[in-house]
């Protein structure tokens, strides 16, 4: 038999779901309505007349020059380089160190250790990124201008250590839980076959759990694109090729080169630009191309997540 | 849509806009307590701070709120009228004084209130003792030709021959005014300079870096670096950046600083900027590395 209610409650449940319906959808809404702002603020320079900006030179010019007097040039190819450089030297650093931590915790620690170290990543990962920059300056910069003996130790090595660590802890926990989700009866089947524990992971473990470990590693590098202030702070933020050397020719010691992200740029230069102005333009159309690096990296992580589901 | 521009632009060019703007009415409805709010330039930052408190010693009614950021930050909260003074290294630019017009129906009010010379900092290892103006363009300029230290005469003990230079962000005060007095009007940086933040960054990072020259106001000076004499060419004498030499104008790269009040500015502002010019607010000037109207 149904309990009879009062009607207030009837209602009262009626109107929770819906707030509890709307909290669901706000995601959304968020997400467009930053979409919407972003190209709101940056869109009209593409098609505003009497200003200086070509579509052309902004993917291809190695210029920016934005608040030039005479000859206002914007060109984002150094800015790229920057970002892709320091992402992908970061991410080398990065994944060896974190599939480690990965397989580690799924494999070999239980208990008070594996609850300990948890905790520990996580407290990495709530390191704000000022924090790593100001580690950046006053730890990693002597220390590669002692041991490499390099003039400036603010270069791309250094904003790539500092990536490296904002982007382990979240391959960590992802990487294990890829792991994790291979079936026990994987590893009784291998083990039963004569295998080693060292045989088992890789030669089952890994390829078994290969696209989850790769959606962490495309998470990590999400991570690292979009990262600003710790980069601004390490990379000495310099409008450079790191590959060119001054004569022109290819630059081995790249490394420890400075240059200059797209994130950086942003962070530093629309404080002060007023606003409507084609320079405040450029700058939201750099966030444009960031959230469209982002974007793509995001769903092809989550395509590579579905990709597992499907598999079992 | 302008309301939502300015709500915009407040929230990406500093928290602190946010937090603190707007207080003005505020302030007044509380009888006693009026505020100021003071933005702008991290040239001025640290002397603007010693001002409001040595006035607040003296003038316990009034609360003076200052916030850096760079002058393009304080001539921007001036524009959307979230400052009561607006700090700034440099002189308006004729654009910004038309929209002021446009916000207020007249010209902001533009206050002298002391100069900075920006020094020419390198490690204190660095056996370069002058440079000329010539040679600062020719090594910070689009097409200058000086990228090494033998270029300079000089070979730095344990030090790559490569000159490191250190910048400014390319809207700070501090890199428009060197940029217009070194390099010339019409010419852009060279690519390749650090481009830091803040006048202090700067410092910072030449006192770590033996191969490296940077500029900065000669307020930021700490003892771990080295301030070298400048002359306006080659050949003449070089001169160190110091009050007389600021004051006579023979030191050839320094800046007046200003205050920027909105034409509609309350009595209490003006009270303030009174004393700020006055004997104390000078005083303190010198205090602080940087240099007065006036020689005592």
């Amino acid at each position: 038999m149904r309990a009879k209610r009062p009607g207030y409650a009837v209602f009262a449940e009626k109107g929770i779901e819906w707030i509890i319906r709307l909290c669901g959808i706000s995601a959304i809404i968020f997400v467009f309505g930053i979409f919407f702002f972003v190209f709101r603020e940056g869109g009209p320079i593409l098609w505003e007349k009497g200003t200086d900006f070509r579509l052309g030179d902004f993917f291809t010019s190695t210029d920016w020059y934005p608040t030039s007097m005479e000859n206002k040039r914007y060109g984002i190819l150094l800015l790229i380089i920057g970002t892709f450089t320091v992402t992908g030297l970061s991410i080398l650093i990065a994944v060896p160190f974190a599939i480690g931590g990965a397989i580690f915790l799924s494999e070999f620690c239980t208990g008070k250790v594996k609850e300990w170290l948890k905790i520990i990543i996580e407290l990495l990962a709530a390191i704000p990124s000022i924090v790593w920059g100001f580690i950046g300056i006053t730890v990693i910069n002597p220390l590669i201008q002692s041991w490499f003996d390099v003039p400036v130790g603010l270069n791309v090595l250094n904003a790539s250590i500092i990536l490296a660590l904002m982007a382990m802890p979240i391959m960590v926990s992802i990487g294990e839980d890829a792991l994790k989700a291979v079936p026990d009866n994987y590893r009784e089947a291998a083990v039963a076959l004569g295998a080693t524990r060292w045989q088992m992971i890789f030669r089952v473990l890994l390829p078994a759990g290969k696209n989850g470990l790769l959606a962490a590693v495309l998470l990590g590098v999400g991570r690292a694109v979009g990262e600003t202030m710790g980069v601004l702070m390490a990379t000495g933020h310099s409008l450079n090729n790191p590959y060119v050397k001054l004569d022109g020719s290819f630059n081995p010691m790249w490394m420890f080169e400075s240059c200059r992200t797209l994130t950086a740029t942003i962070a530093s230069e629309l404080g002060e630009t007023s606003v409507g102005s084609p320079h405040y333009r450029v700058l939201f159309l750099i966030g444009i191309v960031l959230l469209t690096i982002t974007f793509i990296i995001n769903l092809t992580a989550d395509l590579v997540v579905k990709g597992i589901r499907k598999q079992k | 849509m302008k309301r939502i521009k300015q709500i915009s632009f407040a929230a990406l060019a500093a928290a602190s806009l946010l937090l603190t703007g707007c207080d003005k009415k505020g302030g007044d409805a509380k009888k006693n307590t009026l505020s100021i709010q003071n933005i702008g330039s991290d040239t001025m930052v640290n002397l603007a701070q010693a001002w409001a408190e040595a006035y607040g010693k003296a003038e316990p009614s009034v609360s003076i709120e200052v916030a850096g950021g760079g002058s393009g930050i304080g001539v921007a909260a001036l524009l959307n009228g979230t400052c009561d003074i607006a700090n700034s290294s440099r002189h308006l630019e004729a654009e910004e004084v038309e929209k002021a017009k446009a916000k207020y129906g007249a010209e902001p009010k533009e206050y002298k209130v002391g100069y900075d010379a920006l020094a020419i900092y390198v490690h204190p290892s660095n056996p370069l003792n002058e440079i000329s103006v010539e040679q600062l363009s020719d090594l910070y300029r689009e097409g200058g030709t000086i990228s090494k230290w033998s270029e300079l005469g000089v070979t730095i003990p344990g030090a790559p021959d490569e000159i490191v230079r250190v910048s400014r962000q390319n809207n700070s005060g501090t890199y428009h005014y060197f940029r217009e007095a070194v390099l010339g009007k019409k010419a852009d940086f060279k690519k390749g300079s650090r481009d830091l933040s803040g006048s202090k960054d700067v410092v910072e990072l030449v006192s770590t870096t033996p191969s490296a020259i940077g500029y900065s106001g000669i307020g930021y000076r700490t003892d771990k670096v080295k301030v070298v004499k400048v002359s306006k060419k080659k050949g003449e004498p070089a001169i160190e950046p110091t009050i007389e030499t600021t004051l006579n104008k023979t030191y050839p790269i320094a800046r007046p600083m200003f205050f920027y009040t909105p034409p509609n500015a309350g009595a209490h502002v003006a009270k303030y900027i009174d004393w700020v010019l006055g004997k104390d607010g000078q005083a303190m000037i010198a205090e602080k590395g940087y240099i007065p109207l006036e020689a005592k």
